[in-house]
């Protein structure tokens, strides 16, 4: 039974990676950028979430109504004044940006909020569980996740694949000059990606925040969770995270299960595996 | 500006990089008429197409629609002014459906006669086909769309390029056929072809292009298949 609530809980933390996972995506998805700065950019939602909770009180996670729209608004901003402008043919400028925001991002936390680890308070739903079987225990907050991951990932596949903007996403990422010709403002559409990508964040930055201590510095392993999902579910593809994200979390909660030590080693070996058995990732878009 | 022409270019200079394309292109289309332009390979007629539109920016010389300058516009300002180009290769976006495709086309929502039924009515094998995937038709039936994704968006003015490249001669037929139908609809047409027969066949006014210049302009019925074929071809 130890082995099976192993993989419960990695499935469950599978949803976080996911949330991880989905904004860097998006991003990708739509206008080909790979951004660096991603889980320095979860480390800033965190942050902001914990700015929110400081001023005003509220249970963290209630506060991502908040973060969300605020993430989101930067994101934008973030996109029209800097990315925009190095989005092109070479994909090198949109990559070195990224970069140098990463480091901008992790200064101006250890300037802002110090180097020491924080972590947020969310009451009874951290500790909350149910035993579904002797030795098979399900936590709230872990459910909570997944469930978000769920909500989130499907909100982003309805408004991609039902609505004009999804519409409009798709067109632009499928060619963005023709997309110009049918009226498209590309600049526009792209910080609206960027947005979206960002309030996703928010989400993925307030339940980080919950579960575990959270430093300044710790945005590139997040990165790498959320890049390794990427991959492993298939480029492009948003469902494909999700799996990409279950996949991760079992193979470290096994691994953890094996030694302690191997956690992190076994995450990183099922994301080699998938790479080299498989590279397109498990759930590519598929395209025509 | 009543009396403005629907498009007016002007000693045009265009460029990619340091190589230059179009060398003082002068052009003028008034409203109703149905423009070829016609010309070998690297004649300039997809950079003349791209300048108007926004994609190539021109160095020297003015292009003006309805009687306003839009030189210096970026492309989707353009297109929201009521100019749609059928791009040259067609492409249309993989990833959506060939309705998706006409809905993108059709996304300025500007006023005009063309919907969705409209095109379905125009072109029959689409409304069967509106929900395949878009690049899964076949090559005339993707230039239908290309066309028809360039109409939803209710121009004023449509550029074609290249209407006819890669296509089945009964397909070019087909497709030709359904020409008179969009300026029928109050749109003008501008159509770049290299199937000289077919563009002085439907054309108002003839317009050949070589090595970036005009090099002949006039009514199908004034021009002689030695002036076409020594503007096309050089002395």
């Amino acid at each position: 039974m130890d082995w099976l609530n192993a993989v419960a809980q990695g499935v469950l933390i599978g949803g976080l990676y996911a949330l991880f996972a989905a904004g860097l995506s998006l991003i990708f998805g739509v206008m080909r950028l790979v951004n660096i700065a991603h889980g320095d950019l979860i480390l800033l939602a965190a942050y902001v979430t914990l700015a929110i909770v400081a001023a005003t009180g509220l249970n963290p996670l209630v506060a991502i109504v908040i973060a969300s729209p605020v993430m989101a608004l930067f994101g934008y901003v973030l996109q029209r004044v800097v990315f925009n402008r190095t989005l092109g043919d070479d994909l090198l400028p949109p990559l070195l940006v990224s970069f140098g925001l990463s480091v901008i991002i992790q200064n101006s936390l250890l300037m802002t909020f110090s180097a020491d680890s924080r972590k947020l308070d969310a009451g009874l739903i951290e500790t909350a569980s149910w035993n579904v079987a002797p030795g098979l225990s399900l936590g709230l907050l872990p459910l909570l996740m997944f469930g978000a991951a769920i909500v989130v990932i499907g909100s982003l596949q309805f408004m991609f694949y039902r609505t004009p903007l999804g519409r409009a996403l798709r067109a632009t990422s499928d060619d963005p000059e023709v997309a110009r010709l049918m009226g498209y403002d590309n600049k526009h559409l792209f910080g609206i990606a960027m947005a979206l990508s960002l309030a996703v964040v928010a989400v993925a930055g307030a339940f980080l925040a919950v579960r575990a201590n959270f430093a300044p510095s710790d945005g590139p392993a997040r990165l790498i969770f959320g890049f390794e999902s990427v991959i492993i579910g298939g480029l492009g593809s948003l469902w494909g995270t999700l799996i990409g994200g279950i996949i991760l979390g079992v193979a470290q909660s096994l691994g953890a299960m094996i030694d302690p030590g191997w956690q992190l080693l076994a995450g990183h070996l099922a994301f080699l595996l998938v790479l080299a058995v498989r590279p397109q990732g498990l759930m590519p878009r598929v395209e025509g | 500006m009543a009396d403005a022409p629907l498009l007016a270019i002007d000693n045009l200079d265009a460029f990619y990089g340091s190589f230059q394309a179009l060398f003082g292109v002068s052009l003028r289309i008034e409203k109703g008429e149905t423009i070829a332009i016609i010309g070998a390979n690297s004649a300039g007629k997809t950079t003349l197409m791209k300048s108007i539109v926004g994609l190539v920016s021109a160095r020297a010389g003015a292009i003006r629609f309805k009687g306003e300058d839009i030189g210096g516009l970026e492309t989707h300002h353009i297109a929201a002014r009521g100019i749609a180009l059928a791009p040259e290769g067609r492409r249309l976006f993989p990833s959506l459906t060939v309705e998706e495709n006409l809905l993108a086309g059709g996304q300025a929502k500007r006023p005009g006669p063309w919907s969705l039924a409209k095109i379905y009515e125009l072109f029959p094998v689409l409304g069967e086909r509106r929900a395949q995937p878009s690049t899964s038709l076949s090559g005339g039936q993707q230039q239908m769309v290309a066309i028809s994704r360039a109409l939803m968006a209710n121009p004023d003015l449509v550029l074609i390029d290249e209407l006819s490249l890669g296509l089945a001669p009964i397909v070019i037929r087909g497709i030709y056929a359904a020409l008179p139908r969009v300026t029928e609809s109050g749109a003008t047409a501008l159509i770049v072809e290299q199937d000289t027969g077919q563009a002085l066949a439907v054309a108002s006014r003839v317009y050949c292009l070589r090595g970036g210049r005009v090099a002949l302009e006039g009514r199908p019925a004034q021009l002689t298949r030695d002036a076409i074929s020594s503007a096309y071809f050089g002395a």
